[in-house]
């Protein structure tokens, strides 16, 4: 992995303040950070610190009080809300900790979903999501509905769902958090492999010290601020590539 | 993929959708039911008023106001000319079925026959009785009853007429003319005035016929004294074929029909004959307008003091029976409505309400906030129309049942039931495209509030929603 990697993610000066009745309530205070393209990135901190805040915003599903948030180049603050929909359709693939599939879809269907908001043509998105399947290891699960899933596998797709449209960026929140430890590691295991195939940034936002332990780049944070920023000796080696 | 999601979350709250669904499904089986009902009734009452006195009526000008009073006094000079214009007219003729004149009349009926010695006002009309015949079989709606075999008018009886079942009753005739359930009227309190009037009308009579008329023995008669136009008491004696029970006792207790050349003896004794009426029937109710209208250009054309009147306004109570269902069938409909919107708001709300998450999830995957509308109006859509369609299917169903249940009923106006029956949504295809296309339309309508609320959900409210 290539120590100068360009920021996909550039923060600056971001706040976010959520207003709860009469008081105001600081999730993010003054972060300024920039993530690389193409790692392993860990945002990480204890519960209530704003790491899901902080991942939210960086997703554009939500928008900062203050500062300035460039995501693949682009200012999205300035985005109108159909441009930002279109732009996470494009770039960003999100892995929740719930997995939040659809549930009336299909394993084969939840894969396919986000390549018929880019308006893919049938064919390719039969290939890709076929392809998908396969190296998610699910290719005879294709039919089955998630509650027909186990935690692993739905999981499993909701990765594949991230990366079939080849992101520039995937986003996982706390996406071990309701697998067991050996179903978790499977997980970080496939979406390190993934990861390396794909070329993709992968954000996660957790404190599982197992998913931790693979981070190439890790910003920790706490009450809302960044607290460090730590590059492992692992990552500027390249050893997890 | 919207179809098959919208589709497939119908399926998923089964219980749920299942009792929505029977709201709109049972709202539109009932508006097809009910609409085939009154469909049915006003096109039976049409049928039996065009069956009587057509479509279009044309009097001297200021019949319809004044003309009952004085029937005689409003006789259309050369009737026949205006029937030859009318008929030869090259926009009327295609239109017309039946053209034949009428005659209505005042008067008093006597029975001074076999010791009888009663008197009584009649309501009389003369009509020309193969047209009147032709006339009575007009079924545009395919739901005339059956003609029932009885005492007809005849063009080659000139002197046979009908009466009312009431008018037999009260002149004594019920044995002679072997009606049932028809009291002989007591003997009268006052009978000695009436012999004068005996005396006077047979004498009357005697001398209109003259020497030379032969009365038919088998039938009894009764002696129908009027004035002429002039005001002469004019007398003919009509001879009673049998008895036509009318629907409404008024009418039944008055009632005397006769061909036209006895109504008109009686009325202009050996004056011009006039007629008070024209009747146009037409081959089918829906050129009623242009009908009207061309006759009213020929009348204007040609300067005739003529006036038209539609069967709707010779006869208030059709317009009022027309108002009374159309008013209980809105009512019905706006109910339903509220049900069904009640119904469907209810059931996408919650569906938004456990959905929320998985809005967030779709949001932050892409999907605008028109895609979210979208989601949920198509839902409502396809519940309405499915459910909608599974009501007419029903309304076909309950609408056989009735039909082939035998069942009969007594219309406003009828003297006799007839079988009662329903117009299949297929037989009013306006009404059925109307309530399908209403009630899908109220489901998309009752969606998109529901549907507004999960478009504006902020993404990371609807994801943190649990």
């Amino acid at each position: 992995m290539s120590e100068a990697a360009a920021p996909v993610v550039r923060l600056q000066h971001v706040v976010k303040t959520y207003h709860a009745g009469a008081v105001d309530v600081a999730a993010i205070r003054d972060i300024s950070l920039d993530i690389p393209a193409h790692r392993f990135s860990m945002i990480v901190g204890p519960s209530g610190s704003g790491k899901t805040t902080l991942l939210n915003l960086i997703g554009c599903i939500d928008a900062a009080t203050s500062g300035r948030i460039e995501v693949c180049g682009e200012d999205v603050g300035r985005l109108p809300d159909n441009a930002l929909a279109d732009f996470r359709a494009r770039n960003i693939g999100f892995i929740f900790q719930a997995f939040s599939l659809v549930p009336v879809l299909s394993a084969y269907e939840n894969i396919e979903y986000p390549l018929l908001l880019v308006g893919m043509p049938a064919a390719e998105r039969r290939r890709r999501t076929l392809a998908m399947l396969d190296a998610v290891g699910l290719a005879a699960q294709a039919r089955q509905r998630p509650n027909e899933l186990s935690g692993g596998q739905k999981q499993r797709v909701a990765i594949a769902r991230a990366l079939v449209k080849q992101p520039t960026i995937v986003l996982a929140d706390e996406p071990t958090a309701n697998l067991d430890s050996t179903t978790g590691a499977a997980i970080i295991a496939m979406m390190h492999r993934m990861q390396a195939e794909q070329q993709t940034t992968f954000i996660f936002s957790t404190h599982d010290q197992q998913l931790i332990s693979h981070s190439e780049e890790t910003f920790a944070i706490r009450d809302g601020m960044l607290l460090a920023h730590d590059v492992p000796a692992a990552a500027t080696t390249g050893a997890f590539a | 993929m919207l179809f098959k999601i919208a589709f497939r979350n119908i399926l998923r709250n089964r219980r749920r959708s299942l009792m929505t669904g029977s709201a709109v499904a049972v709202g539109a089986m009932a508006m097809l039911v009910f609409g085939g009902y009154i469909t049915y009734i006003f096109a039976a009452f049409e049928t039996g008023l065009v069956q009587r006195i057509g479509h279009l009526t044309v009097f001297r000008s200021g019949y319809f106001v004044f003309g009952a009073g004085n029937p005689a006094g409003y006789g259309i000079d050369d009737y026949q000319d205006v029937m030859r214009v009318i008929a030869a007219d090259p926009v009327l003729r295609p239109m017309i079925r039946v053209i034949t004149p009428t005659q209505s009349l005042l008067g008093i009926a006597g029975n001074f026959s076999g010791g009888n010695n009663a008197a009584k006002t009649f309501l009389g009309t003369g009509v020309i009785p193969s047209n009147q015949q032709r006339m009575r079989q007009w079924d545009e709606y395919g739901v005339a009853p059956p003609e029932v075999p009885g005492p007809r008018l005849s063009d080659d009886a000139p002197q046979r007429g009908l009466i009312g079942g009431g008018m037999a009753r009260i002149l004594g005739l019920c044995q002679e003319l072997k009606l049932e359930n028809c009291p002989t009227p007591p003997p009268s309190r006052d009978a000695t005035p009436a012999a004068p009037v005996d005396q006077n009308l047979t004498a009357l009579a005697q001398s209109e016929l003259g020497s030379g008329d032969v009365k038919n023995a088998t039938m009894p008669q009764l002696d129908l004294l009027s004035a002429t136009a002039n005001g002469a008491p004019n007398v003919v004696t009509l001879e009673v074929a049998g008895v036509a029970v009318q629907g409404v006792k008024e009418l039944d207790d008055n009632y005397v029909a006769m061909p036209l050349q006895l109504a008109q003896q009686l009325v202009y004794g050996r004056g011009e004959h006039k007629a008070t009426g024209i009747v146009l029937q037409l081959v089918r109710s829906e050129d009623l307008r242009a009908a009207r209208a061309r006759l009213q250009t020929l009348i204007a054309q040609r300067h005739l003091d003529l006036e038209v009147r539609d069967f709707a306004e010779l006869t208030p109570f059709y317009v009022q029976v027309v108002r009374l269902f159309s008013a209980i069938f809105l009512f019905i409909t706006l109910i339903m409505g509220v049900i069904v919107l009640f119904a469907v708001v209810n059931t996408m709300t919650m569906n938004v309400m456990e959905r929320t998450n998985e809005i967030g999830t779709i949001r932050a995957m892409g999907v605008r906030r028109n895609g979210i509308r979208l989601q949920f109006v198509t839902e409502g859509w396809m519940l309405g129309a499915i459910a909608a369609t599974v009501g007419v299917i029903l309304a076909f169903i309950v609408e056989a049942v009735i039909n082939h249940a035998g069942l009969t009923w007594l219309p406003p106006g009828n003297a006799s039931s007839v079988p009662f029956r329903l117009a299949t949504p297929a037989e009013h295809p306006p009404l059925l495209i109307g309530t399908w296309l209403a009630l899908v339309l109220l489901a998309t309508v009752a969606a998109l509030l529901p549907a507004n609320r999960a478009a504006r959900l902020p993404v990371v409210d609807a994801l943190r929603h649990v």
